[in-house]
């Protein structure tokens, strides 16, 4: 059951994109065709489900205030965390150079597929950052964080599949020229976001304020003020899960 | 000015316009996002950038002849990783209410696609002093749109400018300023979804007054 929580939460109500906009500028620059959006989606998939489970046991045994009793009583009071940042990205960089290296020597076919994207990913934000929140979320089993990489990258690979669908059919419009290109993919991806925030109520059983937000999607401005007040209760709770 | 020649100054100036990292380059975009429903914390954020790409592409550009192509992101890396680690601990130790609010994208400026995109197109080529004027050309550009934003979500949002009230006094009995006129706050620009959309008509009015940028 946790597990299952756990996937839908980070597809859809935490999703990488709309929720949290990491990985945004890998998802700019290569949603122009669907084809090489599907090969960076894979890559991305790949790459969270490999580095997150992996920052998790440094960060579990290294890290965390106290992660080293496991060398003796006397390194019990270590606290390494201020070195994540430096070890997350190391992982993630050589992680991703390993698999590149693999994936040549045994799948030439995947290679020729997601080669070209895997050194695009070491800096794409939505890898570091899976890895981030998985510590900052307190994300309790190696199981949990294997789910949580994969799922969070399902979550990305569809926003990135989307907008590249999207794109491709939009240039048969007559979008206002100034709008063309980047400015219209910023506002789509503003609509959509908006669009999976309805689906926040899902895992809760669907609290009040949820529920009224579906409604601001559909019928536009003029409703706005009213459900005003449930609005600015989702964004307190945003904010205390942010400091949580 | 004898310090900065016509090119040098043409390297910090470009930025802010023409050659913007956001709006033209389209790097950066995560964090300018995700933090900027408040006008301090956008300006946190971009001192914070400001620092780490000044430093960085400084301490790039020194060690440009000595690094093997090969492995040169994963030097870049460490070395912006290291700058992000101090700006997070004197975050901590000087502000740590808005470090909570930054949360994880003080450590996501490390994979900020602003500080690789500038490493790898001007540091690795570029003597010292012309990378740092680089940086701090593009840090300032980015900060001026996240500023920009950070402006209008908070104003619109909330009704205040860096947690003053500006328009008025909202508590209903004793209205003020423009909420006795019938004014509302907008709750809804301080959700995630309008800060795309406030950078998508940034991007609109900038292309529509400059049409060389327009794309076809």
């Amino acid at each position: 059951m946790e597990h299952i929580e756990l996937f839908f939460k980070s597809i859809f109500i935490d999703n990488m994109v709309f929720a949290t906009f990491l990985g945004m500028c890998s998802y700019l620059a290569v949603s122009k065709k669907v084809a090489t959006a599907v090969g960076l989606g894979a890559a991305v998939i790949f790459v969270l489900a490999i580095t997150v489970p992996l920052n998790w046991l440094l960060d579990q045994y290294i890290l965390k205030e106290g992660a080293l009793v496991w060398l003796g009583e006397e390194y019990a009071s270590y606290d390494l965390s201020f070195l994540s940042f430096i070890m997350f990205i190391a992982t993630i960089a050589t992680m991703v150079q390993l698999v590149e290296i693999v994936v040549e020597k045994f799948s030439p076919s995947l290679y020729n597929s997601l080669g070209i994207f895997l050194p695009l990913i070491a800096v794409n934000c939505a890898i570091l950052g899976g890895s981030l929140f998985m510590q900052s979320r307190d994300i309790a089993t190696l199981g949990l964080a294997f789910n949580y990489g994969v799922s969070s990258g399902i979550g990305w690979f569809l926003a990135i599949l989307t907008i590249a669908a999207i794109r491709e059919k939009i240039r048969y419009s007559n979008v206002p020229p100034a709008l063309r290109g980047l400015g219209i993919t910023f506002i789509i991806t503003g609509l959509m976001a908006i669009g999976f925030m309805s689906f926040g109520g899902m895992l809760t059983g669907g609290d009040e304020p949820e529920v009224t937000k579906g409604t601001v999607v559909q019928e536009g401005d003029k409703e706005v003020s009213q459900v005003e007040q449930s609005v600015e209760d989702k964004q307190t709770l945003n904010i205390t899960k942010v400091n949580e | 000015m004898a310090l900065l020649s016509k090119k040098d100054t043409k390297l910090i100036t470009d930025p802010f316009a023409d050659n913007n990292p956001i709006t033209i380059q389209v790097l950066g975009i995560c964090s300018a996002l995700a933090i900027t429903a408040e006008l301090k914390a956008s300006i946190v954020m971009a001192v914070s950038v400001l620092f780490v790409l000044g430093v960085g592409n400084v301490v790039i550009s020194l060690m440009r002849n000595i690094i093997p192509s090969k492995i040169r992101i994963i030097v870049q890396l460490v070395v912006v990783a290291a700058l992000v680690i101090i700006v997070d601990q004197v975050l901590k130790a000087f502000a740590y209410e808005l470090s909570k609010t930054l949360s994880v994208f003080v450590g996501l400026i490390i994979t900020n696609c602003i500080i690789m995109g500038r490493f790898e197109a001007f540091a690795l080529g570029n003597g010292p002093w012309r990378a740092f004027l680089d940086g701090i050309g593009n840090a300032a550009g980015y900060g001026i749109i996240l500023i920009i934003v950070g402006f209008f979500r908070e104003l619109l949002g909330s009704g205040t400018l860096l947690g003053f009230p500006v328009l008025g006094n909202p508590i209903p009995g004793e209205l003020t300023g423009l909420y006795a006129l019938g004014y509302e706050n907008n709750g809804f620009m301080l959700l995630s979804p309008m800060a795309l959309i406030v950078i998508g008509i940034i991007i609109w009015i900038q292309r529509s007054r400059n049409k060389d940028l327009i794309e076809d």
